[in-house]
C-alpha cells in the first residue's frame, strides 16, 4: 500500500511554495559543509549543491519514521499532517539527524569543492542562496509551483552575477540544464556536472578530450587504469576494482556516462560494468521512495543483486541512488559516492574516505 | 471483401461479407474521444498518440506493471479519463527512469507524458 499521493505531493508542493524546498532544512545546516574551505561568496562560476546531499540524512530519518509507523497508520495521518505543515515546518519537527549522520553526507559537497580546487577551477558558492532546484516537485507534476520556484533560483543567480553553475548531483544538473530553459524566459546560465568539469581537466588537470560545445562529454571508450596512472596516484592501493552504478538521470537524461569512467580510470580505479549499465542502467528505485517505499525497496534489491554479482564494492554518483541502494544492500555491498573515491585518490589528506 | 486499411468510420462501413453498411461498434467504442489527449497536449509536449502499442516499454519497465506505460498512454490518447484516474497509483509509482523511453521505436516521450498525466491528476483533485 502506498501513501495518499495527493496529500504527500501537496505537502511537498506546499513546502516548495512556502519554504523554498520540498524538505526545508535550516540554511546553517545546508551550508555547514563549506565551513573552513575558504570558498568565496557568489561569482560568475559557482558550485551549486541544491542541498541534495545535505537532505539525505533528513530523508533517512523520515523513512525510518515511516517504517516505524507503518504505511497504514501514516496514511491515516497524512491529511492532518498536510494541514499542520502549512503552519509549521513538519520536517524540522520529525526529522532530526545526528551530527554524525549529517557529516556523512556533508562530506560529499566538501569532496567536490576540494577536487575542483585541486584541479584549478575558480568558483564561488551562494551559501544561503544555494536553493533546492525543485526536482522532486517537478517529477510529481507540480509544475505551477516549480515554475514560480525556478524564478526564485534564477533571481538568486542574477543577484550574484552567476553565469555558470557546477552541479554535484544528476537531478540538479537536469533541472538547471534541461528543465529551467523551458521555465524561465531568457535563461542563459550554463550548467555542468562537476564530473564533466573534472573530466575536461582531470583530477590533476590532465584528462582531456571532452567536448565543451554542448556541455556533454564526447563519446569515448571508458578509460581503464594504466600502470602509469595507477602508480601516479597517492593514497589508493593500485588495482582497486569497483562496480559502477549509473544514475538514470545522468545516463539517460543528461548523457553523463563517460566522464565518471574517465575520472575513475585516471585515479587508478577499474570501473566494472554490471549486467545493465550506461544507457541501459537499472533504476535504484529511489524516485518511488516518497510514495511507494515497498516498490522502491524491491527495485533497489534487484539492482543490488546485479551489482553484487560483479564486485563487493560499488560506486554511485547520485545521493538518491546512494541512500536507496545502501539501504537495500544492508551491508552486503559496500557503496560509496564517486567523490569519495576521487578525493582519496588525488588528495587523501583532504578527508576522502578510503573504503 | 475490402482489405484496404482506412479510417475507422469508413472501415466500419465496409467490413462484412462484401456488404456496404454500418457495422455496430462495440459497446462504449462510440464515445471514445481524444479530449484528454488534446488537453494534455496543451499542457506540454504530450505525444502518447505516437505509441504503436508494441509493448517494448512494458517489457523493459523495472516495475513490471502491465498497465505501465503502454495502456496508460492508450487510455489518455483515447480520452478514457476514468481509466486514467483508476491507474493513478500506477502513474505515480513510475520511476521516470526512462528505461522504456530509450527503447521506444516510435520515439514517444514517455516520461514527460507520465509527468503530464500526474499534473492532470493533481489538478483534477484525484
Amino acid at each position: 500500500m502506498g501513501l495518499p499521493v495527493r496529500d504527500v505531493a501537496g505537502i511537498l508542493a506546499d513546502n516548495l511554495r512556502l519554504r523554498g524546498s520540498v524538505l526545508p532544512i535550516p540554511a546553517r545546516r545546508a551550508t555547514a559543509w563549506a565551513r573552513g574551505l575558504g570558498i568565496p561568496r557568489g561569482g560568475e562560476t559557482v558550485l551549486y549543491t541544491g542541498s541534495m546531499y545535505q537532505l539525505i540524512p533528513y530523508i533517512e530519518r523520515l523513512v525510518r519514521l515511516e517504517q516505524r509507523l507503518g504505511n497504514g497508520r501514516l496514511a491515516a495521518l497524512t491529511g492532518l499532517a498536510r494541514r499542520a505543515n502549512r503552519l509549521v515546518n513538519g520536517v524540522s519537527l520529525v526529522a532530526r539527524p545526528s551530527a554524525a549522520e549529517r557529516r556523512e553526507y556533508d562530506r560529499i559537497p566538501a569532496n567536490v569543492a576540494r577536487l575542483l580546487q585541486r584541479a584549478g577551477v575558480e568558483f564561488g558558492y551562494l551559501y544561503e542562496d544555494d536553493l533546492y532546484s525543485g526536482a522532486l516537485a517537478h517529477d510529481l507534476g507540480a509544475d505551477a509551483e516549480v515554475a514560480v520556484h525556478a524564478q526564485r533560483v534564477v533571481a538568486a543567480f542574477r543577484k550574484h552575477g552567476v553565469r555558470r553553475v557546477i552541479t554535484i548531483d544528476p537531478h540538479t544538473t537536469n533541472m538547471l540544464r534541461s528543465v529551467y530553459p523551458g521555465l524561465v524566459p531568457g535563461y542563459d546560465v550554463r550548467a555542468q556536472s562537476y564530473l564533466e568539469v573534472l573530466a575536461e581537466r582531470g583530477p590533476g588537470g590532465t584528462v582531456s578530450g571532452v567536448d565543451e560545445g554542448d556541455g556533454h562529454p564526447a563519446v569515448v571508450a571508458a578509460s581503464s587504469p594504466t600502470s602509469e596512472t595507477s602508480a601516479a596516484r597517492p593514497g589508493r592501493p593500485p588495482g582497486l576494482r569497483v562496480v559502477i552504478h549509473d544514475s538514470c538521470v545522468y545516463a539517460r537524461y543528461e548523457n553523463v556516462i563517460d566522464a565518471p569512467r574517465r575520472l575513475l580510470g585516471a585515479a587508478g580505479i577499474t570501473a566494472l560494468e554490471p549486467e545493465q549499465s550506461r544507457t541501459r542502467t537499472w533504476c535504484c528505485g529511489g524516485p518511488a521512495e516518497a510514495l511507494f517505499p515497498q516498490t522502491a525497496a524491491a527495485v533497489a534489491t534487484q539492482r543490488v543483486a546485479q551489482l553484487q554479482a560483479v564486485a563487493p564494492e560499488g560506486v554511485t554518483m547520485c545521493p538518491i541512488c546512494l541512500v536507496n541502494l545502501r539501504k537495500a544492500a544492508d551491508g552486503r555491498l559496500h557503496l560509496r559516492d564517486i567523490s569519495d573515491y576521487l578525493v582519496s585518490a588525488v588528495a587523501p589528506e583532504s578527508g576522502g574516505v578510503a573504503p | 471483401m475490402t482489405t484496404a486499411v482506412s479510417a475507422p468510420t469508413e472501415r466500419a462501413e465496409q467490413v462484412g461479407e462484401g456488404r456496404v453498411g454500418t457495422v455496430p461498434r462495440a459497446a462504449g467504442a462510440a464515445v471514445l474521444s481524444p479530449w484528454l489527449d488534446r488537453l494534455l497536449a496543451r499542457m506540454g509536449p504530450f505525444d502518447a498518440d505516437a505509441c504503436m502499442s508494441c509493448g517494448i516499454c512494458t517489457a523493459t519497465c523495472p516495475l513490471g506493471i502491465d498497465v505501465l506505460p503502454r495502456r496508460v498512454l492508450r487510455y489518455a490518447a483515447l480520452g478514457l479519463g476514468d481509466q486514467v484516474r483508476a491507474a493513478g497509483d500506477t502513474i505515480f509509482s513510475c520511476l521516470l527512469c526512462r528505461a522504456c523511453e530509450v527503447s521506444c521505436p516510435a520515439g514517444v516521450h514517455i516520461t514527460e507524458d507520465i509527468r503530464l498525466l500526474r499534473r492532470w491528476l493533481l489538478q483534477e483533485g484525484w
